[in-house]
């Protein structure tokens, strides 16, 4: 209130701070140089500074993770037997590092898209000389560097309830990157999802009604051969599962062998996982700019 | 670039499903001019200012925007314009120089530029002190400058506002012209959308009104005031009852046709002989023993304009508070009944 203005100062203003200070030279239209890359960056600046902004929106990155950790390590874990023996514990990390990836990589940039074509963002982005991929790329960019802060956040919190890496430096470096990848992959999801709903409330809705319960129908929390039927096959083949097998695997963890006869998927997880991203990248991610192309212009 | 007209628009055409919004528009806007975009809800305002400034595509017609062709170099019109959308589209998550090093930046001014850029428009939409706010804290007519201030960032040839003062209070409103008046003397070329029509005569060059997709009048203030035929004698009886006496008067005296309008107590005739025509009725009236409580010339406003052209009040439903509100604005009248 105290930097409100008494009426009519706009104009005074105006022509009274002009005089001194020498006008900042902006130069010709023409003349200024552009690069996309410059341009992705500035947008995916504005994604981090809202996102630290509004600590709330990374709930899912943050606190929804570690909820899951105390929930099954304390509460229903006790009840889980792990095949093969071992930690219930220590098996639970890697399948909550992939719910975690998925949730988030799709929800997080679901939500932002949702939100900038809801509040005139967009068509404020459009008006102006930016790259035309800038936007889109911005949201991901900013999306892909969030998903790195779930990933510190629940080393942590394993490390606490005693999950360990019982591998080296090197496999350990390849379960990060593999959740990168993979959160790559789920931002294409995210995006398609925020460019075909109306509003942030209703990528809200779907986020829980079809993406929360494909990261339980997975090996995440339950070995998949614990699984009814039809249940059990699409679990073993849900890359959610494959990602969840290869961070055991990679990490040293329980529960990261296959039992025998288990799907090829289960079998490999690591390779699954990556061909399992690429295909999601490559069928997604074109569908996905197009779709956000469409939901942006009239 | 150097053409004389910064806005070129010729036969501009838009559906929307079935529904047109745009019935094939021309538009020509001398550069350093403003041309005030006048009509009610839906007369298709918007959807030429979205064209104009490449957020939309025509289905017809063409548009050439600061000297190159919104549908071929829309980056080209890009570097070149301001848009000020209907909602201040501020980023409440940023703060006031945040969103203008943000605009400033992704006009390729150079980071360091767009900082001091942003820093000297604070200072001159009297927003500096609350610069490194974030923008959801501000009030709505510091929304609206810093929209405005945003749209300013990359010092635009042809700057378009859609319904600048919207939402304003006349305070904020007043300020706001205050503001345009500025940047008008400055050169830029202006096309602002408005439903007040107070607001076009007081800040336009030259008017366009429009309605239903439509070009319906153009021309500046004075040039549409002349479209209802000039000074209307007023006289308001205090007794609505004398309204029959009164209109008998005047169109004994003056030899006119008088009007009565009920709803305002207005008795109103074409004021071809002025001031005589007044002391006149005067006289009339006194003899007659009727007491008015005004009597007088009574200037068209543009709202009598719109009701001539088009048959309905310029301000319509929601609308009508808004257009009331404005200084000077009277509202148009509603139901006419014509003395034989």
């Amino acid at each position: 209130m105290t930097t409100e203005m008494i009426p009519n100062t706009a104009a005074s203003q105006t022509t009274k701070t002009q005089a001194p200070t020498t006008p900042v030279e902006l130069g010709p239209p023409g003349d200024r140089r552009s690069s996309a890359l410059a341009d992705m960056w500035v947008v995916a600046r504005r994604g981090l500074l809202h996102m630290r902004r509004e600590p709330e929106v990374l709930a899912d990155a943050t606190i929804q993770p570690v909820m899951f950790v105390l929930l099954f390590a304390y509460v229903f874990g006790g009840a889980i037997s792990v095949p093969g023996g071992g930690s219930y514990r220590e098996f639970l990390i890697g399948g909550i590092f992939a719910q975690t990836i998925v949730f988030g990589g799709t929800f997080g940039v679901a939500m932002a898209i949702a939100a900038d074509r809801n509040n005139g963002a967009m068509d404020r982005f459009r008006s102006l000389p930016m790259a035309r991929s800038a936007v889109l790329g911005g949201h991901a960019l900013a999306n892909l560097l969030k998903a790195l802060l779930p990933m510190a956040f629940m080393s942590v919190c394993g490390l606490i309830v005693g999950w360990r890496i019982h591998t080296d430096i090197w496999h350990a470096a390849a379960a990060y990157g593999l959740l990168i990848l993979f959160a790559f992959a789920m931002i294409w999801i995210g995006v398609l999802l925020g460019s075909s709903l109306a509003t942030p409330q209703a990528v809200q809705g779907v986020a829980f009604v079809a993406i929360f319960p494909l990261t339980f129908v997975a090996s995440t929390f339950v070995p998949t051969s614990t699984l009814p039927g039809v249940l059990k096959t699409f679990a073993e083949w849900n890359p959610v599962s494959s990602l969840s097998g290869a961070l055991r695997t990679l990490f040293g963890n329980p529960g990261a062998k296959a039992p025998v006869g288990a799907p090829w998927s289960l079998l490999h997880p690591v390779l699954y996982t990556v061909i399992a991203s690429a295909v999601i990248i490559a069928v997604a991610a074109p569908i996905a700019i197009r779709q956000f192309q469409r939901s942006i212009t009239d | 670039m150097s053409s004389t007209f910064a806005i070129e628009a010729h036969d501009l055409r838009k559906r929307y499903g079935d529904s047109v919004a745009l019935a094939g528009i021309d538009l020509s806007v001398a550069t350093g001019s403003v041309c005030g975009l006048l009509g009610p809800n839906g007369a298709g305002k918007t959807t030429a200012v979205r064209i104009l400034t490449t957020l939309s595509r025509p289905n017809g017609g063409t548009a050439r925007v600061a000297g190159f062709d919104v549908l071929e170099s829309p980056r080209e019109v890009r570097r070149r314009i301001g848009l000020a959308a209907q909602d201040a589209t501020v980023d409440g998550l940023l703060s006031g120089l945040e969103n203008l090093t943000m605009i400033g930046e992704l006009h390729h001014l150079g980071r360091a530029i767009a900082r001091r850029r942003g820093e000297e428009l604070l200072e001159q939409f009297a927003l500096a002190e609350a610069g490194r706010k974030l923008a959801k804290e501000y009030s709505g007519g510091m929304r609206r400058r810093l929209d405005l201030a945003a749209t300013l960032v990359a010092g635009p040839e042809v700057l378009f506002l859609d319904e600048p003062t919207t939402g304003l209070d006349p305070r904020g409103r007043n300020e706001l012209w205050a503001v345009l008046d500025t940047l008008v003397d400055e050169g830029t070329t202006v096309l602002l959308t408005t439903q007040y029509l107070e607001e076009a005569e007081r800040l336009a060059d030259e008017i366009v009104v429009v309605d239903h997709g439509r070009v319906i009048a153009r021309g500046d203030a004075r040039h549409l005031k002349r479209q209802v035929g000039g000074d209307q004698l007023l006289i308001v009886p205090v007794n609505p009852d004398d309204l029959v006496p009164v209109a008998a008067i005047v169109e004994r005296v003056v030899g006119v046709r008088a009007t009565i309008d009920r709803p305002t107590r207005r008795v109103m005739a074409p004021a071809a002989a002025g001031a005589a025509a007044i002391a006149s009725v005067a006289t009339e009236l006194v003899t007659a023993g009727i007491d008015v409580e005004d009597l007088g010339l009574h200037q068209p406003t543009l709202d009598d304009v719109f009701m001539t052209l088009t048959g309905t009040p310029a301000a319509t439903d929601g609308n009508a508070s808004g257009a009331s509100a404005v200084p000077g604005a009277s509202a148009a009248p509603a139901a006419e009944e014509v003395l034989q």
